[in-house]
Order: C-alpha cells, then structure tokens, then sequence
C-alpha cells in the first residue's frame, strides 16, 4: 500500500462552531493507481488531498505513506517526503511567474545534491515529454493556460515521484485542453507507474480514475 | 538549481523595488562614509599642522578673530611694540623666544599678498620645514631644562631645534613659495613693496601652510611701509612646555592685561572638537541608519513577502522547508546589503572627494577600509531589518493559499 488512511477526520473551528471536514476516512491505494476523487463544492475534496499531502495535520485518525507516519512526523520531515515523493499538479498551475519553464521544472531538484547537468538533462526531457521543449526558455506567462498545465505537470515529475496530487488540473481550462492534460496524466500513470489522486468536479474527469471517490459532507459516500 | 540563483533571478526581476529597497541603505552609508572621510583627513591636517606649527603662544590684541590660527594676524588690530619689551623683562621662566610680528595684505602686481614685518634675531626658524631651506642660525638655547617630558616632545629631534634668522636688512624679504612662483621672483631679484624696492633674500621651500602666500620683511620696514609705527599685531612666543602647564599664560595675562592669550592647544581644540562633533554626528547617523535602513530593508522585504505569499506557499507545498525560506530571503536580504555598502561607500567617497575642497578645504581620498565597513554595517542593518520578516514567512502555510486558488 502506498497511502492509507485510517479514521481520518479534520475539523476546524469556526465562530459558528466546528466545522466537520473530514470525517473518519478509511481508504488506500496502491503503486499505480489513478484516483479520482469528487463531490459538491465544500464537501472535503481539497482537505481530504491536503491531509494526504502533509500539508494539514489531522484532528484525528493516521496518514500512512509508504514507512512514514505523516499524521505525527514534524514539518521538515513532511516537507522531505513532498520534495522526493510528491508531485503536485494545481488548477492555477502555481508557476513562479520570473523562472523561465525550465527553471519552473527545475525547482523541486533544487533540494536535493545532484549534479547541475543531471538535473537539467532530465529536465528538459520532461519538457519534451509534455512537448514543450522547444519552450523551455520562455516564461509562464508567454504560455497559454494549457502549456502553463503541462509545465506543472513535468514539474511534478521532475522528483520522481511515487504519487502525483491534482487538485483540478483541468478546472481552468477549456474541454478540449482538458481532455489533452487528462490524456497526459493517465499516460504518466500508466508509463511510470506513479499513483495519482486528482480531485475533480468533472464528470469527464472522474472517469479517468480506475478508483472512483465520492465525498459529501466530509464522508465518502461512494 | 541553485538556492542564490533563484534569490538573483528575483531580485533582477523586481528591479524596481530593488531601487526602493536601497535608497536609505545607500545614502545612509553614503552620508556616514562621507563624514568620516572628512574627519580623517580633517584630523591628519590638524596633526600636519601641530607639527608644522612652531609657536605655541599668540599674544593678540584684545578683539582678534582665532578662528584661524595660522592667519589670526593678517590685518589683526596693533598693539604697542613695547609689549615684547614688558615681557622680556619680566623674567618669567619658560619663554625660549618672543617674535613680535606686523602683517597686512597687500598688493604686488596687481596680486594680493600677505606682507608680515619680523625681527631678525628674534624671528625663529619656528617651523620644522623651514629648516631644510637653507637659512643658517644658531641653535637656541632652551631656557628649561630638557626633562624627558621635553625629549619626548622632540626636542631631541634636529629637525625641530628652533634656530633664529640671523640678519635681514631693512630692504632685504623672504618669500613664501607661492608668492614667489605668482610673482616670478628668485634669491637675490628685487621686488617693490609699498614703493620701496626690496631685494630677495631668501625663498622658502614650499611648506603647505599660509607662509607660502607670506613676504617677510623687517618689523621696521614693514611698520614704516604702512604707517604704523611701533605698534605689531602679534607676538609669538615659544613656551617651554613644562612652564605652559605651571601657568605661563596666566603671567603672562597678569602682565599684558589688556590682550588677549592663546595657545595652540586652545587653537587646535578648536579643530579637534569640530573633529569629535564630526565623528558624534557619523554616530548618531550610524544610529538612525541602524533604524531607518533596517526598517526600510526590513519593510522593502516584508513587503515582498505578502506579494510573494502564494509563491512562497507553492515553494513549501513543493518541498521547501521553513528553513529554506528564510534561507531565501536572508539571501537576498544579504545581497541588498552588500550592494548597498558598496553603493554607498561609492556616493559617500565620491561626495567626499568632490564637494571636500569646495565645502571644508580639505581634498579627501578615498579610504579603502571604509569599503568593508561599509559592506559589514549594510549588510548587518540588512539582515537584522529581514529577521522578522523572514520568520513571518516561514509561518506562511501552503494549504491556505492553495485553498484560496
């Protein structure tokens, strides 16, 4: 098992009381499988792909990804397992708007001791995997949404990544451009084995997951 | 890539906050550099002139202007000559020499000239860079004893033994170097002073000081050439150091009462506060830059991080650590530092050399020291101003700015 959580609940508080997120969640998945996970706006979806990132600690329940235990282990722990294990594909890309897309590629390598060619070699093979290498010294800006898309997602490759978490990768984008960014995801998926979580409101979306989440309410339902 | 390449790439792109970011570093630094540049040369002239400056007491009429030491006499009110006399007689202990002197400016040839009357015999080769101008003389003789206090002050030295001109006649000059460059004139050439002719005795090696716009005559000739009869305008005594601090002055006030007693020690205060007031004033500038720079720094960066909070948050969410962020911004905290020490090392030099000559007749040079301290205290201010800053950054979390997206 590559992820799994157990009773996993997150609840905030709010000045009209406490606000139920994430409700004792049992899941898991495997090296190599394609999640989708979807529901109605506020029911959880974005939490529950936070929880899994380490990017939020859970009120109750545990993370297990691989050996780690994610729900106790400390920030710089957490922020080392993103930095080789995760790859993280957002529906406003997160772009660093001054880098060119080949430093944008480039960032996650920054952390870690390879060499400056090593880096960049597999870098721009990435690019022209998602067919932007003819691209890599522009910036994010001179890219249209699409391309700005696909410069994420080499990004969230270039660490190697055992699971890749999509929040929306196709919520800003027009059908056609979605469906082109879904087709470079499931191919990842395929290819390199890397396990995806991609959270969605698009029915065309979700179909690309070979395990199919519903969340309402903080709960799965389906 | 690397972490400073990322920092650079930044900075280059937001040049335009760069600008705002350096302004208060720069000119703080540029102000203090300046200052201070002119304080040190400021106190190496003093010293030049401690040095060069052989009397040690100027007996003045009461109402002279000391601002200047060198040329408090240039058209100084008179006093009787008569007083040289009352001093003498007094037998105070610690008077090596009393040279009484008459000056007034003068045209030469249409060239304004300092024309001052002295006693041969009594007129002592006072300045050390005198001596290596061919005048011959005797060495005098102290009148206190040579104590080690006295050895150490130089007296030992050869260079400052203290010999007196021997003979000038009545129509014979020494002329300050300057005057005898402008006026083309040499040893033994004459010149007309007043209407009367002169004739070279001497020309003075170049000295630095006001002597080089200086013509020597004789006390009575120069008395008689401008109609003031028996009267001088200064005396200058060497005082044996020893009697200056038992209470030379005050005998002497007791016996002149109606002028007005100085030594250079009073002079050259003067100087030495105005350089303490410059160095107080390079502190307390070094206290508002500490406050106004780091602010300023410390603002420029906060700011920087609430334009940058969702990139900030896409650098944790992708695997930076709190440490790394910080690490970020007190790079490029750094790197504004030392751009601004070294900015304003430039402005502060450049000002000191330019406006220096113009503003304290000084010519300043540029000291190359400054140059690290310069980098040192920006870079200091810069980072202690980033601190907090930095800190409120690393608490930025990823998941509210991607819930927020």
């Amino acid at each position: 098992m590559l992820i799994e959580t157990k009773g996993l609940s997150k609840f905030y508080k709010h000045k009209d009381g406490i606000v139920e997120a994430i409700k004792d969640i049992n899941l898991g998945f495997n090296q190599g499988d394609f999640v989708t996970i979807t529901g109605p706006s506020g029911s959880g979806k974005t939490t529950l792909l936070l929880l899994l990132a380490g990017l939020l600690r859970p009120t109750a329940g545990s993370i297990k990804f691989q050996k780690h235990e994610l729900h106790s282990a400390s920030d710089n722990v957490l922020a080392g397992i993103r930095s080789k294990h995760i790859g993280f594909v957002m529906q406003n890309f997160s772009l660093i708007p001054y880098l060119s897309v080949l430093n944008n590629v480039l960032i996650p390598l920054s952390l870690n001791q390879n060499g400056e060619r090593t880096k960049s070699d597999y870098a721009i093979h990435l690019l022209e995997t998602v067919g932007l290498k003819d691209r890599m010294n522009h910036l994010p800006k001179e890219l249209s949404a699409g391309q700005q898309q696909r410069v994420a997602i080499a990004r969230a490759l270039v660490n190697k990544p055992n699971l890749i978490l999509a929040d929306e990768p196709t919520g800003n984008l027009d059908p056609a451009l979605s469906i082109e960014i879904l087709e470079v995801l499931k191919r990842i998926n395929i290819e390199n084995q890397i396990t995806i979580a991609m959270v969605t409101h698009s029915p065309t979306a979700s179909k690309y997951g070979n395990i199919r989440i519903h969340i309402d309410k903080g709960s799965i339902v389906n | 890539m690397k972490i400073y390449k990322l920092v650079l790439i930044e900075i280059w792109h937001r040049k335009s906050q760069l600008i705002t970011a350096l302004l208060a570093i720069t000119l703080g630094i540029g102000v203090i550099v300046g200052i201070r540049s002119v304080a040190v040369v400021s106190e190496k002239a003093v010293a030049v002139n401690l040095d060069n400056l052989g009397a040690n007491i100027l007996v003045l009429p009461q109402g002279t202007s000391i601002d200047n030491y060198y040329s408090a006499d240039i058209d100084a009110p008179t006093f009787p000559e008569d007083y040289v006399e009352k001093i003498r007689t007094s037998t105070l202990q610690g008077v090596d020499n009393i040279s009484p002197k008459l000056t007034r400016r003068i045209k030469i040839n249409n060239q304004s000239v300092v024309l001052t009357g002295i006693l041969p015999s009594n007129e002592i080769i006072s300045k050390p860079v005198w001596q290596t101008s061919g005048l011959s003389g005797q060495a005098l003789k102290a009148t206190c004893d040579t104590s080690a206090a006295n050895k150490s002050h130089g007296y030992e030295d050869v260079r400052l033994q203290r010999k007196p001109i021997e003979t000038l006649q009545q129509n014979e000059c020494i002329v300050g170097s300057n005057i005898a460059t402008t006026l083309k004139l040499r040893q033994g050439e004459n010149v007309n002073i007043l209407g009367s002719d002169f004739k070279v005795f001497n020309v003075l090696g170049e000295t630095g000081t006001i002597d080089d716009d200086r013509i020597f005559a004789h006390l009575h000739a120069v008395q008689k050439l401008t109609g003031i009869e028996n009267q001088v305008s200064v005396i200058e005594i060497m005082g044996c150091c020893n009697a200056i601090s038992d209470g030379l002055l005050g005998k002497l006030r007791n016996i002149l009462p109606d002028t007005k007693i100085t030594t250079i020690n009073q002079i050259v205060s003067t100087q030495i506060k105005t350089n303490q007031l410059m160095n107080k004033i390079s502190i307390i500038f070094l206290i508002i830059i500490l406050f106004v720079g780091g602010i300023s720094i410390g603002n420029s960066i906060w700011a920087n991080v609430n334009e940058r909070k969702k990139e900030l948050g896409t650098y944790r969410m992708i695997g930076f650590t709190k440490g790394r962020i910080y690490e970020m911004l007190l790079l490029k905290a750094s790197i504004l530092g030392i751009i601004g020490g070294i900015l304003g090392y430039i402005i502060g030099t450049l000002s000191g050399v330019i406006l220096g000559p113009q503003l304290a007749g000084l010519n300043i040079e540029p000291i190359p020291i400054f140059l690290l301290w310069s980098v040192l205290i920006s870079l200091l201010i810069s980072l202690l101003g980033s601190l907090i800053p930095a800190y409120l950054a690393g608490k930025i979390e990823p998941y509210k700015i991607m819930q927020e997206a």
